[in-house]
């Protein structure tokens, strides 16, 4: 079991033939992911690896085939068009890896989709993985994950694949890997993510992976104190940042006190979480406190 | 990007928020002219992108035309050093000469994106007061709105944070018009923050807005042309700058150890990692996903140019971007850098084997590291 994505899910790839989107979509199908319909303005009528048929609009792919998971690699300055299509043609979960969106536009989008039946991951965020069901939905490399019983939840890409590493390397597998992204505006938050690990039968313990910058971490400390019976270990990294300053994502930046990485630890703790005391104890930190 | 106050004062004027007459100057005639104009008594602002420059000495009184071209002449071409920019300072090139005020009042006013995912106004009566000053000392002081950006900033709201802070009622209306024309000004110019500190009263009963900041969403610039000519690359770290133009994540740092990695959030890792060993990242520099051999070369020469790093650690968790395309770049950075601290490289994923042969035969002699905790003790153990 896993959470969000699974065997039965039907991806739609947007952006399918431009040189990110054909790249990553081979990559999805080759770990087993069901890739059944790309949408590319313009390209309709062709097919991608000889197998998946190429539409004008989400709209028609998904009339064609139900898709019901949309992974985006359009350009920044589309993506907001990209993720409204796929919301106006009741997509149920859109996942956007692409980095750069203004946040204007993703205050538009998010406030667009309040209350209706899609749900975003992202923007800016590797995607995400259920090994156990060999359905990868982003950039992830699909080798370094094992099927198993940890969920993975992160605002990072690279960093994640450290974490989901030093995990694999000592045997303890994962139910899904879900990246929210580094956008300060994004879709799906860390609360919304440790609600369904949470309720997953198959999930039975939670990694969090946080940074500074913002107040997600918090967020997920109080939801995890009132909700969570599955024991969580959590890392925030950016120690080392200076105050004022964008540490790559667009959401890692220390603007007062609250998005320090002293005071998001000391949040995830007094929650009852177990910290990872350094990037390099992610899964020793896990595999303790699995006992 | 951030703008100067006197830029950004001209983006708000656009959207007719009043602040003070007066005009910028580059040299000490050009202060002394508009001091004139303005009356004699005047203003002079050093124009640098940080706060803190009035107990810095980067903003005068002149009571006469001449008290103001001494005042500019000594400022412009100075560099001041407020607790904003550092020990390093910012150089002026530029003054803002205004009209004194008959200051009632002084208050607080901003809009940033808040954590709910939408913007918000936030308000004190403190004026001339750090927000994040106030936030711990005061709190409660502190009058937040939320804005649904389906339907805009709202007149209730702008009465509600008006009565919150005293606004007299005859004051009501050009404040709550403000407050809207901040409002647009915020999401049309795509900023991710705005901030006047101090907003006034006048005893003559008007608003004005005192000092003005503004940053842009540095994604959002393209769509942003005129306000993208007005960067000062003067106000940032050389090394930044170049680096911005190759598109490459770099901020500069004080310690010793020049860290190199792909993904903002491993980058992050890796210098905390180096800190708990010890040293003291020199910098944060995050090569992105799919970067070629050139980008990775231009990184880590531009990176060792910095006379402060002493050692380099390169952490690769290779995907996209493959291992042997990082050590190619490395040894070609290698070969044209001027400087060669002492590296220490830790490679994994897509293609590692064959980085690990092409750094092992090109005679830079790296240590290699297969985990993070290993390079920490790399790192550790030479500090």
């Amino acid at each position: 079991m896993s959470i969000l994505v699974n065997s039965a899910s039907r991806v739609l790839v947007q952006g399918i033939t431009g040189r990110e989107g054909s790249f990553h979509a081979e990559r999805c199908i080759q770990y087993g992911t069901n890739v059944v319909a790309g949408v590319t303005p313009g390209k309709g009528g062709e097919m991608f690896m000889d197998k998946v048929p190429v539409f004008n609009s989400v709209r028609l792919a998904v009339d064609e085939t139900q898709a019901d998971v949309a992974l985006i690699f359009v350009p920044p300055s589309f993506a907001a068009d990209a993720i409204l299509e796929s919301a106006d043609a009741g997509v149920g979960l859109v996942v956007c890896i692409t980095e750069g969106i203004p946040v204007r536009d993703s205050i538009m989008v998010t406030r667009y989709l309040e209350g209706k039946p899609t749900r975003l991951l992202g923007p800016n965020c590797p995607g995400l993985i259920s090994p156990g069901d060999n359905c990868k939905v982003g950039i992830m490399p699909g080798n370094i994950h094992a099927p198993g019983k940890v969920g993975v939840v992160s605002r990072s890409g690279t960093l994640t694949y450290e974490g989901v590493d030093q995990l694999t390397k000592l045997g303890i597998g994962q139910s899904t890997c879900v990246g929210i992204g580094g956008d300060p505006v994004s879709g799906t938050t860390f609360v919304d993510v440790l609600q369904l690990f949470n309720d997953d039968p198959a999930t039975e313990a939670i990694v969090l992976i946080g940074e500074i910058g913002g107040m997600k971490e918090q967020e997920a400390a109080e939801y995890i104190a009132a909700h969570v019976r599955k024991p969580v270990a959590a890392l925030i990294v950016g120690q080392t940042a200076p105050p004022g300053r964008r540490m790559g994502h667009a959401g890692a930046v220390i603007t007062g006190k609250a998005a320090l990485a002293s005071e998001k630890m000391s949040a995830l703790e007094r929650a009852g979480c177990r910290i990872i005391p350094s990037p390099a104890q992610i899964g020793a930190t896990v595999q303790e406190m699995l006992g | 990007m951030k703008l100067h106050e006197y830029q950004a004062k001209a983006l708000l004027a656009g959207y007719d928020v009043p602040v003070p007459e007066g005009s910028v100057a580059r040299g000490a005639d050009e202060a002394q002219e508009t001091a004139a104009r303005l009356g004699g008594r005047a203003v002079v602002k050093a124009q640098v992108h940080a706060g803190g420059r009035g107990k810095a000495g980067g903003v005068k009184l002149a009571g006469t035309p001449a008290e103001a071209a001494d005042i500019a002449q000594v400022l412009i071409g100075s560099t001041l050093v407020t607790p904003q920019t550092g020990p390093q300072g910012a150089p002026v090139g530029a003054v803002l000469v205004e009209q004194t005020l008959d200051v009632a009042r002084e208050l607080y006013l901003s809009i940033t994106t808040g954590g709910d995912k939408r913007p918000v106004v936030i308000a004190s009566a403190s004026g001339g007061m750090e927000i994040e000053e106030v936030a711990q000392t005061n709190p409660e002081a502190i009058l937040t709105e939320t804005i649904d950006p389906a339907i805009g900033f709202q007149p209730f709201q702008g009465r509600r944070i008006g009565a919150g802070l005293g606004i007299p009622t005859s004051l009501t209306r050009p404040f709550i018009a403000m407050l809207d024309a901040c409002y647009r000004a915020y999401m049309q110019k795509d900023l991710s923050m705005l901030e006047i500190n101090p907003l006034v009263v006048t005893n003559d009963e008007r608003l004005l807005a005192l000092d003005a900041k503004v940053s842009f969403d540095d994604d959002a610039m393209f769509r942003h042309e005129p306000e993208a000519r007005l960067r000062d690359t003067s106000q940032e770290d050389a090394l930044e700058v170049q680096a911005s133009e190759a598109d490459i994540a770099y901020v500069k740092l004080d310690g010793n150890v020049g860290c190199l990695v792909n993904g903002a959030g491993l980058a992050m890792a890796t210098m905390d990692t180096v800190k708990f060993a010890g040293a003291e990242p020199a910098n944060f520099l995050d090569v992105g996903g799919g970067a070629s051999e050139e980008k990775i070369s231009t990184a880590i020469q531009l990176m060792v140019s910095d006379e402060k790093v002493e050692r380099v650690l390169v952490n690769i968790f290779g995907g996209i971007l493959r291992c042997d395309i990082a050590a190619r770049g490395i040894v070609d950075a290698y070969g044209k850098a001027e400087r060669r601290p002492p590296l220490v490289v830790r490679m994994l994923g897509t293609n590692v084997d064959e980085g690990k042969q092409i750094l092992a035969e090109s005679g830079l002699e790296p240590v290699m590291v297969d985990t993070l905790e290993q390079a920490a003790a790399a790192i550790g153990g030479e500090g």
